[in-house]
């Protein structure tokens, strides 16, 4: 049972009633109930603002965007995380973008490389140490292709220059050294990391070797962009891609590597699916080599189908009689999954609050099983995100811009959601409410979730969330209806 | 004179992109639309309006650009 839009708008209006005026103001702004027949959101959804002081946000900064989203994902390159220590540790390895290869040897993925700043950095200036470390990871790491340097806060406070520091050190080690002015407290949220990681990708590494024509193109060349194979979402979809007779000859970022990068202008297509990340490479690749980009969405089956339709339009008739070969392969398959799986899920109501393309983009693969999305929200989108979404989502549905936890447990207790999507920071507490949970930035150890291989996992975790046997033990067994009729036997 | 990006979406619709804000929206009427001249006032669906000098012939888009805020 959805809710209409009168009833959404009052829900909203109650919730935020617990604020202070200026507050409940400012956040009313975030919050509406959708309308599948709006074309542009700035009308109706305040995006990308500053959280308000006082109320908890999921929101990360800019050198998670650069540093954990953008950089992270590329396996054979050394990212120093220049400043304190904390920032790089407990950042590394905790997001699952998996990658090929050898630890140390030939990736550098899973470990942590960083300046480790103390108080005399701070006074006297952390120039020359970062220079001594590029040096010594040259040493010891040769294999690896490039060094970034991706800046933590007080990079930025004491002015340091580590351009000048990457310039001089590039020439010394003759690999591209690229600074990333990601300091955290710039921007509102790790949206502004993406743009400035991009920025450096385009400035510092694209161009690199424009000048060497080696790499044999075919007609049939792609680029995967915004792909960050978290749990292997890139290897899933890149089979597919494969499979109808495109090549891959480069992977942004996920399993990612510099030579890829360098070679991506030899692509005739890019396929971008993390839009909100990606989109600013994109759109330079555009410009400077004239490679189109196109949006896809390789969440459930029926999404998948329209995918590789209208990535297959783009080239000639042997590709899309490939393209309707693969469907045809995967769709008896997909049809007995959804046989499967939709009479254990069918009607459950979903609520998400991701961030990046996902709470429009899975909303497809929920749909395939029946699911109803009840509630979206992202925590950096935006305002082109929500001119994606209104089309997505089913009228009257709740939408909320970088909620906050009071927002997000009040809609909770108010929708009583089947499931939830979201992070690690709201798992717990949604847990304790007794509502199944899934965390949907890095697929709960699970994934991966791209292609029709990844559905095929996504529709077994989701059934065995919601249908776990746990939720029914969420009470004391002597306070469940029928107890009096135990304890007089007992 | 913020700095935009000029490109044909997919339907073929002039986008305007102004890469610092992020910010996408389509054109609805420009002043010189070729052949010849290209550019002069341009009129958003937001009902935001810019001036970019005109080009002698169409260019090649996309095409990031200096335009004035009118």
């Amino acid at each position: 049972m959805s809710m209409n839009r009168q009833e959404t708008e009052q829900l909203i209006q109650e919730v935020l009633e617990v604020y202070p005026e200026a507050t409940g103001k400012q956040r009313a702004k975030h919050l509406m109930a959708n309308d599948p027949t709006l074309e542009k959101s700035n009308k109706c959804i305040v995006a990308n603002k500053k959280a308000l002081p006082g109320v908890m946000t999921a929101r990360g900064c800019a050198y998670a965007g650069a540093k954990g989203v953008v950089w992270g994902p590329v396996k054979d390159v050394a990212n120093i995380s220049h400043g304190p220590v904390g920032c790089g540790q407990f950042s590394r390895a905790g997001r699952r973008n998996y990658i090929t290869g050898h630890s140390g040897v030939n990736i550098f993925g899973d470990m942590n490389f960083t300046s480790d700043f103390q108080e005399k950095d701070v006074v006297f200036g952390g120039d020359k140490k970062l220079a001594k470390l590029i040096a010594e990871i040259d040493t010891l790491f040769p294999l690896a292709k490039g060094v970034t340097v991706q800046s933590e806060c007080p990079i930025g406070l004491i002015g340091d220059d580590i351009e000048a520091v990457a310039k001089k050190s590039a020439k010394e080690i003759g690999k591209p050294v690229v600074p990333v002015r990601c300091e955290g407290f710039r921007g509102v949220s790790q949206s502004l990391g993406h743009h400035v990681a991009n920025d450096s990708l385009r400035d510092w590494v694209l161009h690199t070797r424009d000048d060497d024509n080696s790499f044999e193109s075919t007609p049939y060349d792609v680029a995967i962009t915004g792909d960050y194979n978290i749990g292997g979402d890139a290897w899933s979809s890149r089979v597919l891609i494969e499979e109808m007779g495109l090549r891959v000859i480069a992977q942004w970022s996920g399993d990612g590597s510099i030579p890829e990068m360098q070679t991506t202008r030899h692509a005739k297509l890019n396929l971008l699916h993390c839009y909100r990340s990606m989109n600013y490479i994109s759109r330079h690749l555009e410009e400077k080599y004239g490679i189109p980009y196109l949006e896809y969405n390789f969440f459930g089956p029926t999404q998948i189908a329209a995918s590789l339709r209208k990535i297959a339009a783009h080239f000639d008739s042997t590709i899309q009689d490939n393209a309707e070969r693969v469907i045809a392969r995967h769709q008896p398959i997909m049809d007995g999954l959804i046989a499967k799986y939709r009479p254990r899920l069918e009607g459950r109501r979903v609520m998400l609050f991701v961030g990046g393309l996902r709470p429009r983009h899975v909303i497809g693969a929920y749909e395939d099983l029946g699911m109803e999305i009840i509630g979206a929200g992202y925590e950096f989108a935006h305002n082109d995100d929500y001119d994606r979404t209104f089309k997505e989502l089913q009228d009257g549905a709740l939408i909320y811009d970088d909620a906050t936890s009071f927002e997000l447990e009040s809609f909770v207790e108010r929708l009583k959601p089947d499931l939830i999507g979201s992070g690690i920071k709201e798992k717990y507490v949604f847990h304790k409410m007794g509502i199944p949970f899934r965390q949907m930035h890095s697929w709960d150890y699970s994934g991966p979730y791209h292609g029709y291989d990844g559905f095929a996992i996504f529709a077994r975790d989701m059934d065995m969330t919601i249908n776990n046997p746990c939720w029914k033990n969420m009470q004391a067994p002597w306070k469940r209806a029928g107890a009096e009729a135990l304890k007089s036997a007992a | 004179m913020p700095n935009v990006m000029l490109r044909n979406n997919a339907a073929g619709d002039l986008v305007f992109y102004i890469t610092k804000k992020d910010h996408e929206e389509t054109v609805v009427a420009l002043e010189h639309a070729g052949p010849g001249t290209w550019g002069g006032e341009i009129q958003l669906s937001d009902g935001s309006r810019f001036y970019l000098e005109p080009f002698a012939q169409p260019p090649k888009l996309p095409l990031t650009v200096r335009v004035k805020r009118l």
